[in-house]
């Protein structure tokens, strides 16, 4: 059964050393749980995430990591798009802190689709040649072993997160949680052991009765807590509902360029919201 | 000169737009505003000439027509649905091996930049991959990537229906030559030499016979682009539309 839940007991869900699948800035990426997260972190309550982006990371990835909160980050990219860089990110790599696994989206996109389907691994065409292949000792280049001609593929290992992570316009009272086009949050919510999902409203209906909008839903077998979250998406937008805040994301690119400046970006932005002072 | 002045974004856009003429089905990816607009006046010059041609822009939802999530465009240009697509690179080299994750040596990079992308896989897959390096000079354009995110050239026993066919710069147009692995500059954009290409450019590469000027973009393709194609592009990027062509 889905539990409603609020913002703090949804964070408090994520446990040390987990790994955290997490929606894209373009799709529905549940900042306002990140900051929960990020206050977490800050109280010594989580640690050393393996964070798997899906499969790009930007804001959200950038901020947990300047946070500390990321100990392995498994990414095709991360970046502010037209901001720029993702300064902490990049910081990290290049001081050396955060252990990086060099992805590349379809390769994310498959190994979790092995993930729902249950099986060890999956191959994927392309990569060959790629240095991406030669650092990552958990992919494996093999001969097409039906013996079809195919060549050479990529054997990529089934991802399989302990969490999903994403916001959504809204859920119904059953737990079943709009996702429109959004395929990628269904993918990513099927192939994780649990789906923690913020929503800008909890809507007194079932979606699964309506063909209309079943089609867009993702079952509430697969979605473990909601809670509500309005402007949850913030800074980043939420289609058909808000737009993308450009010029915060401008100033965090250029606020977060430093440590210092990074810290008060959190303190302004993230550290003054109700916190979780006596959570477990 | 062309009788009407025009931005060099407009330039670009025109010769990206003549490398995609007859190609049926045109993806761009996320943050590539000149691709878009080439694709969508490709688009409309094709339909002047009574054929379709479908563009997909990743970057929104606008101009996007993919519904099954993040996989779709992938696996759309692994059946062979796609016929081009842009990839840009931090770095390039002589052979069109192309790097977009960092600088120095893995995994002690001097300078990280966001990562491979989608690179790895869309470079072997799309017939017509095209090379864009809004900045020409040595530091883009290498003897020797630092890091391979995409490999300009396979093997033949690696399964490689694409991969890059061009290279559009600030300042020239060259075409790709897998089999060579060489690159052949074919034209330079107007007021650019080929000595400062030469000296701008890391890799050694080919001529043509006659290496002529880049078309520029006459005062009837300039009306289409501002008349038509600025007010879609400003749908997917409405900052670009309004600095370029002045709308959005």
């Amino acid at each position: 059964m889905t539990t409603f839940e609020n913002l703090d007991t949804l964070a408090r869900r994520i446990g040390d050393g987990q790994l955290l699948a997490l929606a894209p800035d373009y799709s529905w990426v549940p900042m306002a749980l990140v900051r929960a997260l990020i206050r977490r972190k800050v109280l010594g309550k989580v640690k050393n995430l393996h964070l798997l982006t899906v499969p790009i990371g930007g804001l959200a990835a950038d901020m947990l990591i300047g946070a500390g909160a990321v100990g392995t980050l498994e990414a095709a990219a991360v970046s502010l798009g037209e901001a720029g860089l993702a300064p902490r990110f990049t910081d990290a790599v290049e001081a050396g802190t955060l252990h990086m696994r060099d992805s590349t989206c379809p390769a994310i996109h498959t190994a979790l689709q092995a993930s729902e389907k249950g099986v060890p691994f999956m191959p994927l065409s392309g990569l060959i040649g790629s240095d991406l292949v030669k650092y990552r000792d958990d992919w494996k280049v093999v001969d097409d072993p039906l013996g079809a001609g195919g060549g050479p593929v990529v054997l990529l290992p089934a991802i399989k997160p302990d969490v999903a992570l994403f916001h959504s316009p809204r859920a119904d009272v059953h737990g079943n949680v709009w996702i429109g086009r959004r395929r990628e949050l269904a993918t990513m919510a099927h192939a994780s052991a649990s789906a923690l999902v913020t929503v800008e409203a909890v809507e007194d209906r079932n979606f699964l009765e309506d063909e209309e909008t079943a089609a867009g839903t993702l079952g509430a077998m697969y979605v473990t807590a909601i809670a509500t979250a309005e402007k949850g998406a913030w800074p980043q937008g939420l289609t058909g509902l808000y737009e993308r805040d450009t010029d915060h994301i401008r100033a965090y690119a250029e606020q977060a360029k430093t440590a210092e400046g990074f810290a008060d970006y959190l303190k302004a932005h993230v550290l003054n919201e109700p916190g979780d002072e006596d959570g477990a | 000169m062309s009788e009407v002045p025009y931005k060099p974004e407009e330039l670009l856009i025109n010769t990206f737009a003549g490398l995609l003429d007859g190609v049926g089905h045109v993806a761009v990816g996320a943050l590539s505003p000149i691709p878009g607009c080439a694709a969508l006046l490709a688009q409309e010059l094709a339909k002047q000439k009574g054929r379709d041609v479908q563009v997909s822009i990743i970057h929104g939802d606008a101009n996007n027509p993919f519904t099954d999530g993040g996989r779709e465009l992938f696996d759309c240009a692994g059946q062979g649905r796609i016929g081009a697509f842009f990839l840009g690179g931090a770095q390039i080299d002589g052979e069109a091996n192309i790097n977009l994750l960092g600088v120095g040596e893995y995994p002690d990079l001097k300078k990280r930049f966001p990562g491979s992308f989608g690179s790895a896989y869309v470079y072997f897959v799309i017939p017509k991959v095209i090379l864009f390096a809004p900045e020409h000079s040595a530091r883009v354009l290498v003897e020797k990537v630092d890091f391979i995110s995409a490999p300009g050239t396979s093997p033949p026993n690696v399964h490689r229906p694409g991969g890059p066919k061009a290279l559009v710069t600030g300042k020239c147009c060259m075409t790709f030559d897998a089999a060579a692995k060489r690159f052949t500059l074919v034209s330079v954009h107007p007021g650019v030499t080929v000595e400062e290409v030469r000296d701008n450019t890391g890799f050694d590469f080919d001529l043509i016979n006659d290496v002529g000027t880049t078309l520029e973009p006459d005062g009837e393709r300039l009306a289409l682009l501002r008349g038509a194609i600025g007010p879609k592009i400003a749908k997917t990027y409405p900052d670009f539309a309004a600095r370029v062509f002045g709308q959005g």
